[in-house]
């Protein structure tokens, strides 16, 4: 976790990001307030929020696809926030994405070898050695390399989520954005690509922006976390401590509500909760009378 | 005895081949189901010796267009003509064959200018949205709104009886229809992840169009031209019929013209064209459905198919216990010391007729009970037929599927006897809603936007329980303050979109209680909540059963949750119960090694960072 030393591959300075109303003259929405966050190489940075924390959002300003508002976001020393279409292609050598869904996230009419070809495409890469390269990502996420000839939907969630990070991986980025990459997938799918995840990263030292609901998959894939909650980060620290002994009460409400796989230690949080909720109360009640 | 085959599926092992077709055969199944569908053979036939006939119009004409014998004016069919000719002489046959030229080209001139027009604009109107689309809605508004024939007979009167320029003009015309149909399906896909995907790899938005939204619209756009060009065809042939033709030309409608003036002399004149416009526009019609159902899924065409044989499969190798069937009287007695069970399901099989006249079964030999006060998790992933079983409880089980064995009995009755097919609907009708409810997984899907939640919550009350209106309004709030929601008037006469997830799916946990059911079956019931709101959801649950005493089925894939509220679990996977115990007994010690890898892929308690399930193998790379 020392890799602070460096200077981080993204930084991300008051980030501001608004979407316009669609009522007339109404005030935009204004989804992310004064976000401030790092990355540095190597490493990965949990976030983790509710629905409509905006989460995702952040995500998507890294990669382009919201709006910046206000702020800034560097990437390797350059400001991003507003890249062009070509400065972004470019930049697509660096910094990928895995989306959540990957029902949706992979053209159902293009095979897979199309899919993962598309971004060495992009960047020029002649047919043959992008053909290499292609049955050299799928090897790398556990695929057959006849893979390359099926459509997506004769493969399972969990594989097509495999050829998702494939073409997160085809350009070796250095930074790829993972937007609730494993919420679709059932349970042992969910392990398996958690550890796909984890195997690229000591094999290649990308970085990872880890976006989840799931505070107990944040914390097992992250170095450090970023709590958010309404469009702010209200907590940020290293793994271990903000996901096992919060200071902010949104965190501590979210960490005692997921329950744990044991009666007796889930009858234990449950009580803990319940607890916690109560002395929370009580002081927004004292705050509430002192003001 | 359940090596984990699911495990296998999705790991880097190659799954089993889906014995499918792989990828480029696949492509191709849409022209292989066009030529299975004897409608779509017949138009193809019809389509491409008419196109042949006027391709080799030159050919096989014997006569010019235009070449009149005046003496021979009216004729019958005879060896020189073999259709006869018309009131100049012209030969009918090299006129019918010069006219399917012309008539097709016009057509397809229309279809192409409509396209040409309509398509970028959809596709730019889609893609980009914004002014574009503003501006072209209005111009296609207009457009739309303009008597088609009334401009036609205008152009005629400025521009001559050209066939071209009408053509053209009602392609300009018609153009909104292509603009609305790719405007609408470029905009279903416009924010699909995939188009997302491709921006970040940084493809410019022409490469996106083209390789991403463009192969949406295609198959629309190929069935819309059929269909267009039939019609242009249609309003050629009428606007020369009304003699505003190009008289020089041989066209459909100008024969057609040409026949009706000497309907009473020769009638069989106006027969040839006739016949000529009728196969091909019927043919254009007959293609674009022949595609449209080669487009979608055959499943309707095997479901139907199927019928017949499944009801002699399901009568087949019922499992049920032979000691049932001695013990029927009129309807079926359950066996002797179960009766106390709330629910017993016995060796329950639930399929699905496929197309090869074999029974898929998504629930295989699962047996389970739940007494009153009791909660039972059904643990299982994706596939694993928990929810089957719970929708074979509640008979909601699609139409298709099948009870292939074993029997369901709710209190001492049975709901589905030994032998039975299918849920015995009469039955449980009575149960469901009443003594038997459901809360599901998605609290938004469940609840009609059309209506106020009080409404939704009365209606059944008044119904089941057969109470005054005002009676169940009472009791709506009152159940409404149970489930914990703070201002129950206001969400009384709230829609369902003015509250929040978490807020519905108390609202639907009211209305499963409403009729002071025995049983609930609760499908998933958190997993579309945020965490904290879970585990209000898991209180508020654990709370009304044991007020009420009812048991509750709660279908999970979340362990957490099992622990939470179950007091024992069944663990089930790929339609099979592999294990089931206390909750206690499956939680720490599982015995099947399944129960033991689901257990093992939980996150919680495990050393951050560290593989979960491929250390013992060696590494994916």
């Amino acid at each position: 976790m020392s890799t602070t030393e460096r200077a981080p591959l993204l930084t991300v300075n008051n980030l501001v990001v608004e979407y316009p109303s669609k009522k007339f003259r109404a005030k935009p929405f204004r989804a992310l307030t004064d976000i401030n966050i790092s990355i540095g190489q190597g490493e990965t940075l949990g976030l983790v929020g509710e629905s409509g924390s905006g989460k995702t959002t952040l995500g998507r300003a890294v990669l382009g696809l919201a709006p910046v508002t206000g702020g800034k976001i560097t990437f390797e020393g350059k400001d991003i926030s507003h890249a062009t279409r070509k400065q972004r292609r470019t930049l697509s050598r660096d910094l990928q994405v895995v989306f959540q869904d990957p029902y949706t996230s992979l053209n159902p009419a293009l095979e897979i070898g199309d899919i993962l070809a598309e971004p060495l495409g992009v960047q020029g890469m002649e047919q043959n050695a992008a053909k290499k390269r292609v049955k050299e990502l799928l090897d790398q996420v556990g695929l057959p390399a006849d893979a390359i000839h099926r459509l997506p939907r004769e493969f399972s969630g969990g594989q097509r989520q495999r050829v998702a990070i494939a073409r997160a991986l085809a350009l070796s980025p250095k930074l790829i954005v993972c937007d609730e990459p494993v919420s679709a997938l059932d349970l042992s799918t969910q392990a398996r690509v958690l550890d796909l995840f984890l195997q690229i990263q000591r094999d290649t030292g990308v970085s990872y922006l880890f976006v989840s609901h799931d505070l107990d998959v944040v914390r097992h894939i992250s170095h450090r976390v970023a709590v958010m909650y309404h469009g702010e980060i209200v907590e940020q620290g290293p793994a271990e401590i903000v996901t096992r002994d919060p200071e902010h009460p949104y965190t501590q409400r979210l960490l005692l509500a997921s329950p744990v796989p044991d009666p007796d230690r889930q009858e234990q949080r449950r009580a803990d909760r319940h607890r916690l909720l109560e002395s929370q109360r009580h002081q927004i009640e004292q705050a509430g009378a002192l003001a | 005895m359940s090596d984990s085959v699911e495990t296998a599926a999705v790991t880097a092992v190659p799954a089993p081949v889906p014995p499918g077709p792989s990828g480029t055969v696949v492509r191709s199944t849409v022209m292989r189901r066009l030529l299975r569908n004897p409608m779509g053979i017949a138009s193809l036939v019809i389509l491409g010796s008419i196109a042949l006939l006027a391709v080799f119009a030159p050919v096989l004409a014997p006569f010019e267009e235009n070449f009149a014998n005046i003496t021979k004016t009216l004729a019958p069919a005879d060896s020189v003509n073999i259709l006869g000719t018309d009131s100049a002489g012209r030969d009918t046959w090299s006129r019918l064959l010069f006219g399917a030229q012309l008539t097709l080209l016009s057509a397809l001139l229309c279809a192409g200018v409509a396209i040409a027009i309509g398509l970028p604009a959809g596709l730019i109107a889609g893609y980009y949205a914004g002014k574009f689309e503003a501006v072209s809605n209005w111009v296609v508004s207009i457009l739309m709104s303009l008597p088609g024939l009334i401009v036609l007979l205008t152009i005629r009167a400025a521009f001559g009886p050209s066939v071209w320029i009408s053509m053209i003009a009602f392609g300009v015309l018609i153009s909104p229809s292509y603009f609305r149909l790719t405007r609408t399906a470029v905009q279903s896909v416009r924010n699909e992840l995939y188009v997302d995907a491709a921006r970040v790899s940084g493809l410019s938005d022409w490469s996106i169009i083209a390789r991403h939204i463009f192969s949406v619209v295609r198959a629309p756009i190929i069935i819309q031209t059929a269909a267009i060009a039939g019609v242009a065809i249609a309003i050629q042939s009428g606007l020369e019929f009304l003699g505003l033709g190009d008289p020089t030309k041989a066209t459909w409608g100008v024969m057609l013209s040409e026949g009706f003036k000497n309907v009473y002399l020769t009638p069989v004149l106006l027969l040839w064209p006739a016949l000529a416009m009728a196969l091909t526009i019927g043919g254009l019609v007959l293609l674009g459905n022949a595609i449209r159902d080669a487009l979608e899924d055959g499943e309707k065409i095997k479901h139907r198919k199927k019928r017949g044989t499944t009801s002699a499969m399901g009568a087949g190798p019922t499992a049920a216990p032979a000691t049932a069937r001695p013990s029927r009287k009129s309807v079926a007695a359950v066996d002797a010391g179960t009766e106390h069970h709330l629910v017993k399901v016995t060796n329950l099989g639930v399929g699905y007729p496929q197309a090869d006249g074999s029974i898929k079964k998504v629930v295989d030999d699962v047996s389970f009970h739940v007494d009153r006060g009791e909660i039972l998790g059904i643990v299982g992933e994706s596939g694993s037929g928990k929810s089957q079983t719970a929708f074979s409880i509640l008979g909601l089980l699609p139409d298709n599927a099948r009870i292939v064995g074993g029997a369901i009995q709710f209190d001492g009755n049975y709901t589905v006897a030994p032998g039975d097919e299918r849920v015995n609907q009469a039955r449980l009708s009575k149960l469901r809603g009443k003594r038997i409810s459901y809360i599901p997984q998605e609290p938004m899907s469940n609840l009609d936007p059309a209506f106020t939640i009080g409404y939704q919550l009365v209606t059944p009350m008044v119904r089941v329980l057969g109470i005054s209106k005002e009676e169940a309004r009472r009791r709506a709030l009152k159940l409404l303050t149970d489930v914990g929601i703070a201002s129950p008037e206001r969400t009384f006469s709230a829609y369902p979109h003015e509250v929040s997830g978490g807020m519905a799916q108390r609202v639907l946990i009211a209305g499963a209680i409403s009729c002071e059911p025995d049983l609930v079956i609760a499908d998933e019931p958190t997993t579309a909540l945020d965490v904290t709101v879970q585990a209000d959801v898991l209180d508020l649950l654990r709370e009304l059963q044991q007020r009420l005493n009812i048991g509750i089925i709660l279908v999970t894939h979340n362990f957490g949750v099992v622990a939470d509220l179950c007091d024992r679990v069944a663990v089930m996977q790929n339609g099979r119960l592999v294990e089931e115990g206390s909750v206690r007994d499956i939680l720490r010690n599982p015995k099947e090694r399944y129960t033991r890898t689901l257990l093992a892929s939980m996150l919680e308690g495990k050393t951050p960072m560290s593989m979960l399930v491929s250390s013992q193998k060696e590494p994916v790379a």
